[in-house]
């Protein structure tokens, strides 16, 4: 006879009647296979914890974005935010597409121009662009967005020596509502320091003012927040054509579309409350085609989207290290995965999924990583049936982030692989060793021998 | 240990005890060591029809054995 499935014994107070039994369960299906390939395969042939991207999800989430927004506007370009996730292969994904790359920095700028992307379809943002960096960017004609006058200084003089016009645009920080307001970037559009750059800009006569831009926050729940910054940024091209006769060429509205994840502390999950980006487009592109401009001077509209992109496309799959009981009666399982892997799970409160059969029990419980330090807490209360020490989980929806903000502390960083449309895995980004980590390292003479 | 003689069990893993008002759910496992319990099976025995019965390690069994008897401890669910 076989013998039957075997779950540690567990035992829970119903609390206020039997409502608790069911009320708080969050996974009711295993989560075996991710785009047809089984988590167990993936798990044996690159180890654990592991990383799995689905090219198939990252198309289908960007061809959705595009047509939401094309099919209400006539000029459209999404560029693809590099440090939402820019693992070359992720980022050859985007620009097979059609994406641009959005840059924050030399490192980014230059990973841009080996994946292949032409000096002007790079947008280059951020508050730190060294000379050098400028330079690069002057030469290739790349979009330089201004984010504080020592840059826009700092422009004209390089502007002078290289003997060249750099293409700029002006960040924009603005109150649309939202709070806190993220007036640290850019120039102030109510104050007038805005309109005051682009002024200097043109009296300057040494840049070609193509573009206005604003990233007005991140997963931003309000959609009438952008309506605003359309409204704001359009005041602002009506200004630069008829003071500064200048037309502006495209408004880029940046990221901040929130993904389906479940932000913590928040009563409804993310599924629920988030707006679609069809609910985007709409209140952006009303705004836009309410501005006044004929249907030849349209602005071209720039999205810079990171995290609804590539979010629900990324998996981290992690195996049982340990259960425990915690000194009040709590059950605790460790995993092998911690927040030196999972950033986000500081802000979300990441859907997780016993990767095998389960009985219909199920137990609150705190999920820790690794890590022998007390911020390694994946999830402080979730519901789940129980682990048992070998077992496999997947986390949702950790594409965005992650494989940026990753820490090597304590462990080294894992295999990421990508599962192609066709089922095919790849792996995309090799584990991490001890060699790898000590490489940039140098000892100094007097510290090599030791005697113990 | 035995389980205080008041408890009333049921198969479906709803566990009842009238003196405190209390109500438990258990999974099956636990369901089976509870009806065993109840039956006065020593521990050890109970081990043994749980290894027999179920695709488990008996280290990893004990573990969860001691852990699970605490439990019924902390709920006061033993007789002393
Ligand atoms: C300038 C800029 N653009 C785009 C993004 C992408 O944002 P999100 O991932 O919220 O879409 C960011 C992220 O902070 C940003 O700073």
């Amino acid at each position: 006879m076989k013998k039957m499935l075997y779950e540690s014994p567990s035992i829970q107070k119903l609390n206020g009647g039997m409502m608790n039994k069911f009320g708080t369960r969050t996974e009711y299906e295993p989560v075996k296979q991710i785009d047809g390939v089984a988590v167990q395969t993936m798990m044996a042939q690159y180890g654990s914890p592991l990383f799995v991207l689905s090219e198939r999800t990252i198309r289908r989430n960007y061809q959705n974005a595009v047509r939401a927004f094309k099919t209400r506007y006539p000029k459209v370009q999404f560029a693809w935010s590099y440090k939402t996730n820019y693992l070359n292969a992720v980022c050859k994904i985007f620009h097979q597409e059609g994406s641009w790359a959005e840059v924050v920095s030399g490192f980014e700028y230059r990973k841009a121009i080996g994946n292949g992307v032409p000096g002007n379809k790079i947008i280059f943002n951020g508050p730190e662009k060294t000379n050098e960096e400028l330079e690069l960017a002057v030469n290739n004609g790349s979009l330089i967005h201004i984010d504080h006058f020592d840059e826009l200084y700092q422009l004209i003089i390089l502007s002078d020596q290289l003997n060249k016009k750099p293409r700029v645009a002006i960040r924009v920080n603005m109150d649309t509502g939202i709070y806190p307001m993220w007036d640290r970037f850019g120039f102030n559009y109510e104050n007038g320091q805005a309109f005051s750059a682009l002024s200097k800009i043109v009296a300057s006569g040494k840049m070609e003012l193509i573009g206005l831009h604003c990233h007005i926050g991140t997963f931003m729940l309000s959609t009438d927040a952008y309506a605003t910054a359309v409204k704001k940024l359009g005041d602002l091209a009506w200004k630069c054509k008829t003071q500064l006769n200048t037309s502006i060429q495209y408004i880029d509205l940046g990221g901040g579309f929130p993904s389906a994840n479940t932000l913590r502390g928040s009563f409804l999950p993310g599924t629920d409350n988030v707006p679609s980006v069809d609910e985007f487009a709409e209140a952006i592109t009303n705004g836009l085609l309410q501005l006044g401009f004929g249907a030849d001077e349209l602005p071209l509209l720039i999205l810079e989207s990171g995290r609804v992109l590539i979010d629900d496309a990324g998996y981290l799959l992690a195996s049982v290290i340990a259960n425990k009981r915690l000194s009040d009666g709590r059950r605790a399982t460790i995993l092998d995965a911690g927040v030196n892997l999972l950033f986000t799970s500081f802000w979300y409160d990441h859907k997780i999924s016993p990767a095998q059969d389960f009985t219909q029990h199920s137990e609150d419980m705190v999920l820790y990583g690794p890590l022998c330090m007390n911020i390694d807490v994946i999830r402080q209360s979730i519901n789940l049936p129980i682990l048992n020490r070998g077992d496999k989980v997947v986390v949702h929806k950790v594409g965005a982030y992650n494989m940026t903000q990753w820490m090597q502390f304590i462990q080294m960083r894992p295999n990421v692989i990508l599962i192609d449309e066709q089922g095919q895995t790849h792996l995309v980004r090799a584990a991490e060793n001890l060699q790898y980590v000590e490489q940039p390292e140098r000892m100094p003479e007097h510290l090599k021998p030791i005697d113990l | 240990m035995y389980l205080k003689k008041n408890i009333a069990t049921s198969e479906s893993g709803f566990i009842f005890n009238p003196s405190s008002g209390d109500s438990y759910n258990v999974n099956p496992v636990a369901a089976e060591i509870l009806q065993q319990l109840k039956q006065g099976t020593a521990l050890a025995a109970i081990k043994e029809n749980i290894l027999k019965d179920y695709e488990v390690e008996p280290m990893r069994l004990e573990q969860d054995l001691e852990d699970f008897m605490n439990q019924l401890k902390e709920a006061n669910l033993l007789e002393n």
